[in-house]
């Protein structure tokens, strides 16, 4: 029986030697394989869309949006003031009330669908300004980003004209105009997350696009024009931090969604405490991918890179804390090594490239700060060694062994290609870790055992639990968090409930 | 029954090989990893290069009921040499016929370097009694074969018969001689990824230098996932005892957009080691073809037509 081995079946054990490397090497090189960006039109100046027609902000003033992997300026947008905001606001909320209101829920639904139509129509566009503009490879913008917004439009189309079935058999009336805030990690998919519920609601909406990807909020835009919505429907305001709190602080607004970090959540929801506002918030997440010793090893560590690699990390639900059953631990970081040793950095536009540019210089400078405290507090890092551009703001994929829970490395969202791995002994205490968190998103669990996943689902105090895979994301499934991670959910009919008053 | 899986006196690593338990297998995470793989963008000099690679790995293959002297003779011109017009182009890297072709494929092929396999076992079934299966591959040794593919006993493996799987395995691999040994696993008569994989670690263990996905008499045949589920098994015995083991997908390899995308699951899994007829090849009759006229359209720029290729 001395062939009996402990840990993992038919996988390496603790010694075996080091000269068993593999060697992903340059034997079979792939050439450049660059998506062209001749076709694709980026004006130099863009203005507001308010009220159906673009406008020239008030303030008089633009900023520039860059290229992360290139640092070359892409365009100069408007920057709105606050009487910028007004003027979307009082556009907003006369057609609420002129048009969009009083619309059959299946006319509604048409435009909507009209939109998602359009998207679909323009998806190859869409997809390479959206990798221009904020970074991440053009395989996610193409594979993932748009086809889930056009799908979102397209779901939400089909509860246009069904909100009477929504809610057992009560009456669902539009709150109004919704003040809408996005991050920089998926601009038009958290756009389309954010307007198409609205829409099919029939609220009017005022959207703030982060101001380091507005160019394809600014396409939403043009299709909306196109799509020949009543003007004021959809309104456009970019713009910085100013912007956004000029849109939280106006009265004429019913409804505030927020997107971002916990940080800026927790000031919105100060700002309107006492107000007629209805609040959803969607925050950061530090989210346990947790592995057990009896889960597809080879297919865990695939949920594992797609956890936290991808979109260079910038995803709020990111698997970002990595519990491993102590048993399979060395197993599972042999494997992840040689696993991130396949991997592309570069060229976002490339196909091929698998990690794209980190999307901002302060981003960058953050990902740097807390990897740096990683080491300080005396976890091992892990970097994949390759080569980096010498132009943009890159971080190459990298994970940190031997990290205490205590480490900042392990509490705070680092919001990079940044993997902090801890182990456990059983799962009480692998629920124990995953929930020793202030945030409360989502959650990863790997095993064979479908009774142990559903186990596990109902301990985890996250928001979505995502068994033997990661990052999955379907318009009819509700999105959402716990405790600092934020409370309304998106997505599904439960979706629909932050638009509506229910009688 | 564990513990008895494996006599005393089975040959090759049975002794290194650990309690029989196979990792599972998820096969939504298998078929999404390989979609991805099948993704990647192949163009230009490393379509070129891709594909040449692709010619040196194929073991070129006639096993049929009809198959003559003259069958064979032409298949193996075409082998070693696949495009008349193209003298840089590489040889394929092996004829694979049944046994009674052997010694005139070894006549044909002479010292071109292009080697002879030929299936055995009671090919493609494999049900018949062990003496038969073992004298089937000692004859065709014995006619200069160079390679066996051997077929398992896929009712003893669905039937939970491991032994008898690992026995005869381990017999055939004794009886091979010289000759190396490729395992077909049937995968498309075993069902589900796990049992690949237990077949996949069963071959190993038992002594196969490779294991091959079918006999291409059944489908389905090859796919990309049970690839990547057979792959992944070598990658493990790698790990484990920093032997290489060989994998041929056999059977439904048509396309040179195929071909290519089986070289990426395999560069991306195993690396470069792997990317060599030594350890990789492809089963296939009408994949040469393809890749022939995707080549030619890489050189001059125009597709030909079917006809300038010969159909031996």
């Amino acid at each position: 029986m001395s062939d009996i081995t402990k840990g993992a079946p038919g996988v390496p054990q603790a010694g075996t030697p080091a000269s068993f490397a593999l060697d992903f090497g340059k034997a079979w090189e792939y050439a450049p394989a660059p998506e062209s960006p001749d076709h694709v039109k980026i004006a130099p100046k863009y203005e507001l869309f308010i009220g159906g027609k673009w406008t020239a902000p008030q303030s008089r003033k633009y900023f520039d949006t860059v290229n992360p992997a290139t640092e070359q300026k892409l365009a100069e947008v408007a920057e709105a003031s606050a009487a910028d905001v007004d003027a979307a606001v009082a556009a907003a909320r006369n057609a609420f009330e002129k048009y969009w209101a009083k619309m059959p829920g299946k006319e509604r639904a048409k435009y909507i669908f009209r939109i998602a139509r359009a998207i679909q129509e323009k998806a190859r566009e869409l997809a390479i300004v959206e990798t221009m503009d904020g970074g991440k490879p053009i395989k996610e913008s193409r594979d993932f980003d748009i086809p889930t917004a056009a799908a979102h439009f397209f779901y939400h189309a089909g509860w246009a004209d069904k909100l009477d079935y929504a809610f057992h058999g009560r009456k669902a009336r539009p709150l109004g105009v919704a003040g809408q805030i996005i991050p920089w990690n998926f601009p038009f998919l958290m756009a389309a997350w954010k307007i198409a519920p609205a829409l099919a609601c029939g609220n009017t909406v005022v959207l703030k696009p982060a101001e380091t990807t507005p160019l394809t909020a600014l396409l939403l835009a043009q299709i909306i024009e196109e799509c020949e919505l009543p003007p004021g429907v959809v309104n456009i305001v970019t713009g910085a931090g100013a912007t956004g709190a000029a849109l939280v602080d106006h009265a004429g607004v019913d409804k505030i969604a927020f997107t971002g970090s916990t940080a800026v959540g927790k000031r919105i929801q100060r700002a309107v405490a006492g107000t007629k506002k209805r609040l959803t918030l969607e925050l950061g997440g530090k989210a346990a991918n947790i592995v057990f010793a009896d889960a597809p090893i080879d297919q865990a560590i695939e949920g594992i890179v797609s956890g936290i690699f991808f979109n260079q990390g910038h995803v709020c639900c990111a698997g970002s804390r990595l519990l491993l059953e102590e048993s399979v631990h060395d197993v599972v970081i042999r494997k992840l090594k040689d696993r991130m040793a396949t991997m592309r950095l570069g060229d976002p536009l490339d196909k091929n490239t698998d990690i794209g540019a980190i999307n901002s210089k302060p981003q960058l400078e953050r990902i740097k700060e807390l990897v740096a405290s990683g080491e300080l507090e005396g976890a091992e890092r892990h970097s994949l060694a390759c080569a980096i551009p010498e132009k943009g703001y890159w971080f190459p994929p990298t994970f940190f062994t031997n990290a205490g829970q205590a480490f900042r490395i392990a509490r705070e969202e680092i919001f990079g290609p940044v993997l902090t791995i801890m182990t456990f002994r059983t799962p009480d205490e692998a629920i124990e870790k995953a929930n020793n968190t202030m945030y409360g998103l989502s959650a990863g669990v790997w095993t064979d055992k479908g009774s142990k996943i559903f186990h596990m689902a109902t301990q985890l105090k996250a928001g979505v639990v995502w068994g033997d895979t990661f990052n999955k994301f379907d318009p009819s499934s509700p999105f959402g968090g716990f405790k600092e991670s934020g409370f309304g959910r998106e997505g599904g009919r439960q979706g629909l409930g932050a638009y509506v008053e229910v009688e | 029954m564990t513990t008895a899986l494996f006599k005393r006196s089975a040959p090759t690593r049975a002794s290194r090989f650990p309690l029989f338990n196979p990792p599972p297998v998820d096969q939504v995470a298998i078929e999404e990893r390989v979609a991805n793989l099948a993704k990647r963008s192949i163009k230009k000099a490393s379509k070129v290069a891709g594909l040449k690679l692709s010619i040196s790995m194929m073991d070129l293959t006639t096993l049929e009921g009809k198959d003559t002297e003259g069958k064979v003779r032409q298949l193996c011109r075409k082998a070693v040499r696949p495009l008349d017009s193209d003298s840089e182009l590489p040889s394929c890297a092996a004829i694979c016929v049944y046994p009674n072709f052997v010694r005139i494929a070894k006549d044909a092929l002479g010292a071109s370097g292009v080697k002879v396999a030929s299936v055995a076992t009671a090919f493609p079934s494999g049900q018949s009694p062990l003496e038969i299966k073992l004298e089937d591959v000692r004859r065709a040794v014995e006619f200069g074969a160079d390679e066996i593919d051997m077929v398992i006993d896929r009712g003893a493996m669905l039937s939970g018969d491991y032994g008898k799987v690992f026995d005869e395995i381990a017999a055939t691999k004794e009886a091979c001689g010289p000759a190396h040994l490729k395992v077909i696993l049937e995968t498309g008569e075993l069902g589900s990824y796990d049992v690949v994989r237990k077949a996949s670690d069963l071959a190993i263990a038992a002594g196969g230098d490779f294991i091959k996905t079918s006999t291409g008499k059944v489908q389905p045949a090859a796919t990309l996932g049970v690839t990547l589920v057979m792959l992944e098994a070598i990658r493990d015995h790698f790990y484990a005892t920093g032997t290489r083991i060989g994998m041929k997908p056999a059977g439904g390899v048509r396309t040179a957009k195929q071909a290519l995308q089986y070289l990426v699951v395999v560069k991306e899994t195993l690396g470069d080691p792997w990317l060599s007829p030594d350890l990789f090849r492809f089963g296939a009759s009408a994949l040469l073809n393809d890749v022939l006229m995707q080549l030619e359209k890489e050189r001059t720029g125009l597709y030909q037509a079917s006809e300038d290729f010969s159909k031996d």
